[in-house]
C-alpha cells in the first residue's frame, strides 16, 4: 500500500542529507517510518550498511522507539492520547468511537491497510484535551462529531493536509503570565550584555539567582554550569525538550513563543564553557513546531546570533535540532545523550556525570527548556530580577501546567512556594479530592494536604498538575500510572523491566475487584523494592502513585479487595486451561476447574 | 588522592585501592557480592541489580560505584539480602526457567545466587513469554526463555572477540537479545563456539551442542560448592564447561 506522504524518498536521499552521520540514525529512521508507514526490514539492513553499524544496532533503534515500526501502519496513523486527563476529558470513548467506524482494532492495522487507530502515551496537549497526533500531526479538542467526520475523510482517503484546519489549533494555554511570559528579550540583547558583563560574571550571576533546573529535579543551573566551565576539554549544550511526563505541557509554549529566549540561553552557555555544537532534542509529538523553530534558527545564523564570531565575540557556537520518536525515558539525561548519539535510549551508570562525560564522551551541559530560558533572561536583566520571586530555598517562578477537573486548565507561572491550595483557587479547581504535582513520577497529595508548597523543597514539579474531583477513582488513577510506567520502562534493569511489570499485574488485579489484602501488601514491598533498586529515576518514581493512594485513599482500595477471601491465584486457570481443553475436545463436568 | 585507604564492609575493615569500585575491592578482599551481569573482564554494567549494596546509607550498585575513604557499606544484612532474592524471584517469574531439566542445571549462575541467597519460591506472577529458540547455528544454540539480559554475551563478543554478533532491541518487557546478522539468526552470523561470547552467559541461554548433560549430577560446578565461595569468577578462558 502506497503511502500519501513523500514515498519517493529514497534511503539514500535519507542518509545523504543526514550526512551519513550515525549519530542521526533515529532522525532518518523517523523519515523512513513517516514515508513509508513503517521501517522496513530493507531499510534496517540498508542502514546498517551506510551507516558500518551492526544490523543489530539498527534493529535495537528501531524497536526502541514506540513511533517506529518493523510492520506497516495504516495510510492514515492516528494516535489518542492515553494521559489520564486526556481520559477523562474522552480520548479513550472518541477513540473506540474512531476505530468502530472504521472497523479497527485499536492498535492494529486494517486490514486494507487503510488506517491504524492507537493510544499512546501524553501528547502534551492535555488542557485541549482530547489530543492527538494523525499522521504525526497534532489534534486537539477531539469531539464524537468530528469523529464521524474523521472516519469519512479517512475512508475517501482525504490526505490529512486536507482535514478542517480547525482539529489541527494548538492554543497557547497561557493562564497566568509572571516574570519569564512577560520577559521577551531583543534578539542578540542577553547575548550582548553577558558578553559586556564578562562570560565567568554571567555565571556568577547565574549561580546567584539560585535558578534550579526547571525539568523538576531541581538541580542548580549555575552549578552545574560552573562544574562544566572547570571541566577541560570539548564541551556540547544540550536541551531537553522531551516533555515527556503526563500532564506536562508548559515547554510546549516556550518552544512555540519563546524560542529566541531558549536559544539565546543555550548560546550563552555554549560560550561560556566554549562549546561549539548544541542539540535541542525535542519530543516527537512536537515535530508541529520545528518548522518554527528552523526559521527561528535561521534568522539567528543570519543575524550573527549562531554561527561564528557570534556577536563580534570571536565564539562560534550552533544549533541543532533533534526528534524523539516516542520514548518517555530518554527524558532522563544520559537516556537523552545516548538517543542523541543515535542509540536506545538507555540510562547510563552514573557516576560520572554529563558534566564530566557526556554527549559523544565530552563536558556537557543539559538543562530543560525552561531553564535556559530562565538562565538566558537572568543574564540580561541580572540575578535580583530572579530571585526577588520565589521562596528562600526555590528562587524564582515556574511554569505550572495544569489539567484535569478545573475550570481554567492551562499553563500559569506562579511563584515558587505556592500552596497546592492556592493553584486551585486560581485553576478553579476547589472542589479537588486530589492534586497529582509532579505528574505520574511526582506526588499525590489529598484534602488535609492541600496546605504544602510547590517548591523543591516540598512538592518539587517539572510543571505537571492534575487536580481530581470527588467523582474520580484514585485506584484506577494509580492503576493507568502504573500501566504507563510498564510501557515506558526501558527494560535494561531488572527491578525496573519486572517490577514495573508487577505493579500493574497488582493494580490490575485490585482495580478490577479480584485483589486480597495479600495482594495489597504485595503492591507495597514491590514497590518500595522497584523505588530503592532501579537504575534510573523512572525506576525511581514509577511506584510513586500507587503508594501515595494506598497511604492517602486506603478506603478506596479496602473497599475494592475480596474480603472472603485471603488469596487469589494470579492466574486464571480456567483461561490457562482453554487451549489444552480445545485440542482435547474436553469439555465435561470433571474438567472443569473453579474453585467454588 | 591516598593511593589506596579503607573502607567497611559490613562493618570489616577491608582495603581499597584508589580507583576501584566496592566490587572489586571486595573481590581482592575474598568477600563474595552476588552478581549476575558483572565479569572483571568488562566495564560495570549496572542491569541486574543483584550487587546492590547500601554506601553510606544509600543504594548503589556496587559493580559501578567507586570506594571511598571509610566508606561504609552494608551488604549481607537481611535488608539487602532480602532484597536480592527479590532480584532474583523476578528474574525466575520473568523468563521461562525449568531449572529441572535445563542441561545448564548446576554449573547456571541464576540458580546458584538463588540456593546462595535461599529462595524456595519465585513468589510473583509468572509472565510466561513465548520467546523463540534459535537452534540455526551448527555449534551452538540461543534459548531465548532464559535470557536474563545482562548483556555479557554482547560486551564479550564487542569487546574481545571484536565481532558485535549480539545486541539488545525492544523495549521494557519487549527488550530481547538480537543477533547480528541480515535474518537475525545465529546460524547466519559469524559466530563461533570458540568466541568468548560463547562462554560467558551466566544461564542457560546461549549453549553449547551436543555437551548437555555430559557432566553427572554431584559433579557440577556448583554441586561442589556454594557459588558464594568465588569470590571472583574465573577468567573465561579457564572457563571449562
Amino acid at each position: 500500500m502506497a503511502s500519501p506522504l513523500g514515498q519517493s524518498v529514497t534511503l539514500h536521499d535519507i542518509a545523504a542529507r543526514h550526512l551519513h552521520a550515525r549519530h542521526r540514525l533515529l532522525q532518518m529512521l523517523r523519515e523512513v517510518q513517516a514515508s513509508r508507514s513503517y521501517v522496513p526490514e530493507e531499510a534496517i539492513q540498508f542502514f546498517a550498511h551506510v551507516l558500518n553499524l551492526p544490523i543489530a544496532h539498527v534493529r535495537g533503534c528501531v524497536e526502541f522507539y514506540s513511533f517506529l515500526h518493523t510492520t506497516p501502519r495504516g495510510q492514515f496513523d492516528v494516535y489518542f492520547s492515553d494521559s489520564v486527563t486526556d481520559r477523562m476529558a474522552g480520548s479513550e470513548i472518541v477513540a473506540k468511537r474512531l476505530a468502530d467506524r472504521l472497523g479497527v482494532t485499536l492498535g492494529q492495522p486494517r486490514a486494507d491497510g487503510r488506517v491504524t487507530v492507537s493510544m499512546t502515551s501524553c501528547t502534551g496537549h492535555c488542557e485541549q484535551a482530547p489530543a492527538g497526533l494523525a499522521n504525526g500531526r497534532v489534534f486537539t479538542r477531539m469531539t464524537e462529531a468530528r469523529i464521524e467526520k474523521m472516519a469519512s475523510l479517512i475512508e475517501h482517503g482525504v490526505p490529512v493536509s486536507e482535514w478542517p484546519a480547525e482539529w489541527f489549533h494548538v492554543d497557547d494555554g497561557i493562564r497566568e503570565r509572571g516574570i519569564t511570559l512577560e520577559t521577551f528579550i531583543p534578539p542578540g540583547e542577553a547575548i550582548r550584555t553577558a558578553l559586556a558583563r564578562g562570560l565567568p560574571a554571567t555565571l556568577d550571576e547565574v549561580e546567584r539567582s539560585g535558578l534550579q533546573g526547571r525539568g523538576g529535579a531541581g538541580f542548580p543551573v549555575g552549578r552545574k554550569w560552573r562544574g562544566a566551565y572547570e571541566t577541560k576539554g570539548a564541551h556540547y549544550i544540550t536541551c531537553n525538550a522531551d516533555e515527556g511526563e503526563p500532564g506536562t505541557f508548559k515547554d510546549r509554549v516556550l518552544l512555540a513563543k519563546y524560542a529566541d529566549e531558549l536559544f539565546e540561553g543555550m548560546t550563552i552557555a555554549g560560550l561560556l564553557v566554549g562549546a561549539k555544537k548544541g542539540y535541542v532534542y525535542m519530543r516527537g509529538e512536537y515535530e508541529y513546531m520545528m518548522e518554527g523553530l528552523q526559521t527561528v534558527l535561521e534568522e539567528r545564523r543570519a543575524a550573527g546570533l549562531l554561527g561564528e564570531n557570534i556577536c563580534e565575540s570571536g565564539l562560534d557556537f550552533d544549533l541543532r535540532i533533534h526528534l524523539g520518536a516516542g520514548a518517555y525515558v530518554c527524558g532522563e539525561q544520559s537516556a537523552l545523550l545516548e538517543s542523541l548519539e543515535g542509540k536506545r535510549g538507555i540510562p547510563r551508570v552514573r557516576p560520572p556525570s554529563a558534566v564530566k562525560i557526556g554527549l559523544f564522551g565530552q563536558s556537557t551541559i543539559n538543562n530543560n527548556v525552561e531553564s535556559f530560558v530562565q538562565a538566558a533572561q537572568i543574564a540580561w536583566k541580572g540575578a535580583e530580577w530572579f530571585s526577588d520571586h520565589g521562596e528562600t530555598k526555590s528562587r524564582g517562578t515556574k511554569l505550572l501546567s495544569i489539567a484535569g477537573d478545573c475550570q481554567r486548565p492551562g499553563i500559569y507561572e506562579l511563584p515558587l512556594g505556592i500552596t497546592v491550595r492556592e493553584v486551585l483557587a486560581r485553576c478553579g479547581g476547589e472542589n479537588a479530592k486530589a492534586v497529582q504535582v509532579g505528574g505520574p513520577a511526582g506526588t499525590c497529595v489529598g484534602r488535609d494536604e492541600f496546605d504544602r508548597r510547590v517548591s523543591y523543597a516540598d512538592l518539587a514539579t517539572g510543571g505537571s498538575i492534575m487536580v481530581f474531583n470527588d467523582l474520580r477513582d484514585m485506584v484506577d488513577v494509580a492503576r493507568q500510572f502504573a500501566h504507563f510506567f510498564a510501557h515506558e520502562s526501558c527494560g535494561f534493569c531488572t527491578p525496573c523491566r519486572v517490577g514495573t511489570q508487577m505493579l500493574k499485574h497488582y493494580a490490575d488485579k485490585i482495580a478490577d475487584g479480584q485483589g486480597t489484602q495479600r495482594d495489597l501488601e504485595q503492591v507495597k514491598s514491590i514497590g518500595e523494592f522497584v523505588k530503592g533498586y532501579s537504575h534510573c529515576g523512572l525506576g525511581e518514581t514509577a511506584p510513586n502513585t500507587l503508594l501515595d493512594t494506598i497511604k492517602r485513599f486506603p478506603e478506596e482500595y479496602t473497599s475494592r479487595l475480596l474480603a472472603e477471601a485471603d488469596f487469589v491465584p494470579d492466574f486464571d486457570l480456567d483461561a490457562s486451561v482453554t487451549e489444552s481443553r480445545a485440542l482435547t475436545g474436553r469439555q465435561d463436568q470433571l474438567d472443569q476447574v473453579h474453585s467454588d | 588522592m591516598a593511593e589506596s585507604g579503607q573502607f567497611l564492609i559490613d562493618g570489616k575493615p577491608t582495603p581499597f585501592r584508589a580507583g576501584q569500585t566496592i566490587m572489586q575491592a571486595a573481590a581482592e578482599a575474598g568477600h563474595y557480592i552476588p552478581h549476575l551481569c558483572y565479569r572483571p573482564e568488562f566495564p560495570p554494567h549496572g542491569s541486574c541489580k543483584l550487587c546492590s549494596v547500601k554506601a553510606n546509607g544509600r543504594f548503589t550498585s556496587a559493580c559501578f560505584e567507586p570506594v571511598t575513604e571509610g566508606m561504609k557499606v552494608e551488604s549481607e544484612t537481611d535488608e539487602i539480602q532480602g532484597y536480592r532474592k527479590r532480584v532474583v524471584q523476578m528474574l525466575f517469574a520473568e523468563g521461562n526457567h525449568y531449572c529441572a531439566f535445563c542441561e545448564k542445571s548446576g554449573n547456571c549462575q541464576l540458580q546458584a545466587v538463588a540456593y546462595h541467597l535461599g529462595m524456595e519460591d519465585t513468589h510473583y506472577a509468572h509472565q510466561y513469554p513465548q520467546r523463540k529458540l534459535d537452534a540455526s547455528h551448527p555449534d551452538a544454540m540461543i534459548d531465548h526463555d532464559r535470557c536474563i539480559l545482562c548483556e555479557l554475551c554482547v560486551r564479550a563478543s564487542r569487546d574481545l572477540d571484536r565481532k558485535e554478533v549480539f545486541g539488545v532491541a525492544g523495549r521494557g518487557l519487549q527488550a530481547r537479545l538480537v543477533v547480528n546478522s541480515p535474518s537475525g539468526l545465529l546460524g547466519d552470523s559469524n559466530f563461533a563456539l570458540t568466541d568468548a561470547a560463547a562462554h560467558v552467559c551466566p544461564v542457560g541461554a546461549i549453549l553449547p551442542k551436543r555437551q548437555a548433560f555430559t557432566t553427572p549430577i554431584g559433579m557440577r560446578r556448583y554441586d561442589k560448592h556454594d557459588i558464594g565461595e568465588e569470590s571472583s569468577l574465573t577468567p573465561i578462558a579457564d572457563k571449562g564447561e
